[in-house]
């Protein structure tokens, strides 16, 4: 494989996993804050929210300190014999999960606050427990809400930059993910390289956002009046 | 079955600004009418019933304890069914899905009701593949119904199932209940705020107002209190169960025998002879004779007793409740004429039956 494939590999493979834990994660998260009425939901959301504003290099500044030799994370995971996680392939997994966690509960937790009460109510008097209402009417109905949060995970964590470039640095075949090569490209002024990769990264973007709006469209459920 | 039939059920809860606080025992079988005005808290008494709203108390359906004190079965752990005001079906589950939603989640041997039983008796046999946003509001009011029976319950509840749907669709499931009421063994508890239909499905009615039980017994008797705990004022009247007893044809005209007497009703409904009708007399429709005066217009002379005169409930009026036979009636008369006729407790005379509505 070459360089230029290993990185996309690399990148698609860190999008995949992310979005995969992400949704797992994030799921009970967002149902949470769709549905909770405790008074820590709203400082609970603006965490959430926070990688949205901050510039990833913040972030990715203290999940370096805080995953290094002196963080509490880093003393933690060298005692389980773990290692330290900066510059590896599973810190930048967390630090994604961490960046892109906005992406993925929102559009849940939209999805789930527009679900009608009474249909639950309805379940529940059909014999169904939460568990099984969770997943033949919350699930369903909210198809639409986990097709955007997917989606979106995944391709906010392929175009992520600056918090890989804190704490995964450049390092091929373990952190040298898309993004850094097309800088790395033109750093060296191989803009050739550089084009080819971002002309790829622009065509994707943009095919997985039509695919996610047309589906959209489709995957409506339909609401009775 | 264990232990005694019947419900029991006892509540209180409270809102900013409402209290709920009822304790009755109702019957258990037949249809149990909650009636009363928005807010009087029928659907909150309901959702406590189905232990979607949490309240103290306790409550045992024929034998079955739900609710003691603090211990609650979860609302998927007990054998009811619930009916919503509006309509509540699945969205993304066509009908026949829709339908088996209930019916797969309980064990086999507990299921008394067959999907095709449900369908047949609800009239959806066309409909199966139809997802929900396709149907008529009376038709998706149908599958809810169906779909609560197939999970065969010990208790079926329904709040205002007909409130949100026009005249004609009210008058299309309308048979359906009654073919319920007739072929189901088990209580119904029926919330609404419309006289026709308490009158027309309702065994025994319970009055509530500001959370609380005003009045309750069965529909016969408790609509013949001269008290008028309803406050029905001008639709005061009594609902009487009569079988057709002769056709006249010449005159189009039909015998209605009660236990105690008989009416005479236009023959326009296709009645046929020994069909079980209710009928509708309003108190406002009596008017009462000393003697038997034949040569007059009104069809229907009734004998009756005198059973009680009330005459305290609005200037001018008196209600006066009549028996013939052991069917009782009431009649809404000037205090005047009680005066001017001498009416006393006890004393015979005759009924003059101006008007009698079928409502069923």
């Amino acid at each position: 494989m070459g360089p230029e494939w290993q990185a996309v590999w690399l990148t698609l493979k860190l999008a995949g996993i992310t979005t995969i834990l992400l949704l797992i994660i994030g799921t009970p998260l967002a149902w949470w804050l769709a549905r909770s009425q405790h008074w820590s939901r709203q400082p609970v959301s603006a965490l959430i929210a926070l990688p949205l504003v901050l510039p990833p290099t913040v972030l990715g500044f203290y999940l370096l300190i805080v995953m290094g030799p002196d963080g509490l994370v880093g003393r933690l995971t060298e005692q389980l014999g773990l290692g330290l996680l900066p510059f590896t392939f599973e810190g930048l997994v967390i630090a994604s999960i961490i960046y892109s966690l906005p992406f993925t509960v929102q559009p849940l937790q939209n999805s789930f606050m527009t679900i009608d009460q009474r249909l639950l109510e309805v379940a529940s008097t059909l014999r169904a427990s939460p568990r099984d209402r969770f997943f033949t009417v919350v699930l369903p109905m909210a198809r639409p809400g986990f097709l955007s949060a997917a989606v979106l995970t995944f391709a906010h964590t392929v175009g992520e930059f600056g918090v890989v470039l804190m704490i995964g640095g450049n390092i091929p075949g373990e952190t040298k993910v898309l993004s850094v090569a097309i800088y790395d490209h033109v750093e060296a002024l191989d803009y050739a390289s550089a084009h080819w990769l971002a002309a790829g990264m622009l065509a994707f973007s943009f095919i997985v956002l039509l695919s996610l709006y047309s589906l959209n469209g489709r995957l409506q459920p339909g609401v009775v009046k | 079955m264990t232990g005694s039939r019947g419900i029991q059920a006892r509540f209180r809860c409270g809102f900013e600004s409402f209290r709920l606080d009822v304790d009755l025992e109702l019957p258990g079988s037949g249809v149990t009418a909650l009636f009363g005005h928005s807010g009087c808290g029928k659907t909150t008494l309901l959702r406590c019933i189905a232990g979607l709203q949490a309240a103290e108390g306790a409550l045992t359906v024929n034998g079955e304890t739900w609710q003691d004190g603090a211990r609650s079965l979860p609302v998927h752990q007990r054998s009811l069914a619930y009916v919503f005001q509006e309509t509540s079906l699945f969205p993304h589950l066509n009908v026949r899905r829709n339908l088996t939603y209930g019916f797969r989640r309980i064990p086999q041997a507990r299921r008394r009701i067959s999907f095709d039983q449900a369908v047949t008796w609800l009239g959806l046999g066309h409909l199966v593949t139809r997802m929900p946003d396709r149907l008529s509001g009376g038709e998706r009011q149908r599958v809810a119904i169906a779909r609560a029976l197939l999970t065969s319950p010990d208790l079926l509840l329904m709040d205002e199932p007909l409130s949100a749907l026009d005249a004609r669709s009210k008058q299309e499931i309308m048979p359906y209940l009654e073919t319920l009421r007739d072929s189901l063994a088990i209580p119904i508890l029926y919330v609404s705020h419309s006289t026709a239909e308490v009158a027309r499905l309702a065994d025994h009615i319970v009055m509530m107002d500001n959370g609380r039980v005003v009045a309750e017994g069965p529909l016969q008797q408790t609509l013949a209190r001269t008290d008028q705990p309803f406050g029905l004022e001008e639709d005061a009247g009594v609902i009487i169960e009569a079988v057709i007893g002769q056709r006249d044809q010449q005159w189009h005209l039909c015998r209605a025998d009660f236990n105690g007497g008989h009416l005479w009703l236009r023959d326009d409904a296709a009645l046929a002879i020994g069909q079980r009708i209710r009928l509708q007399v309003l108190a406002r429709d009596i008017s009462i004779a000393l003697g038997e005066h034949t040569e007059q217009t009104t069809q229907n002379l009734v004998p009756a007793t005198i059973d009680e005169i009330a005459s305290d409930l609005s200037p001018g009026t008196s209600v006066v409740r009549l028996v013939a036979g052991a069917t009782p009636f009431l009649a809404r008369i000037t205090s005047r004429s009680v005066h001017t006729l001498s009416l006393r407790p006890g004393q015979q005379v005759w009924m003059q039956v101006k008007s009698v509505a079928i409502v069923d």
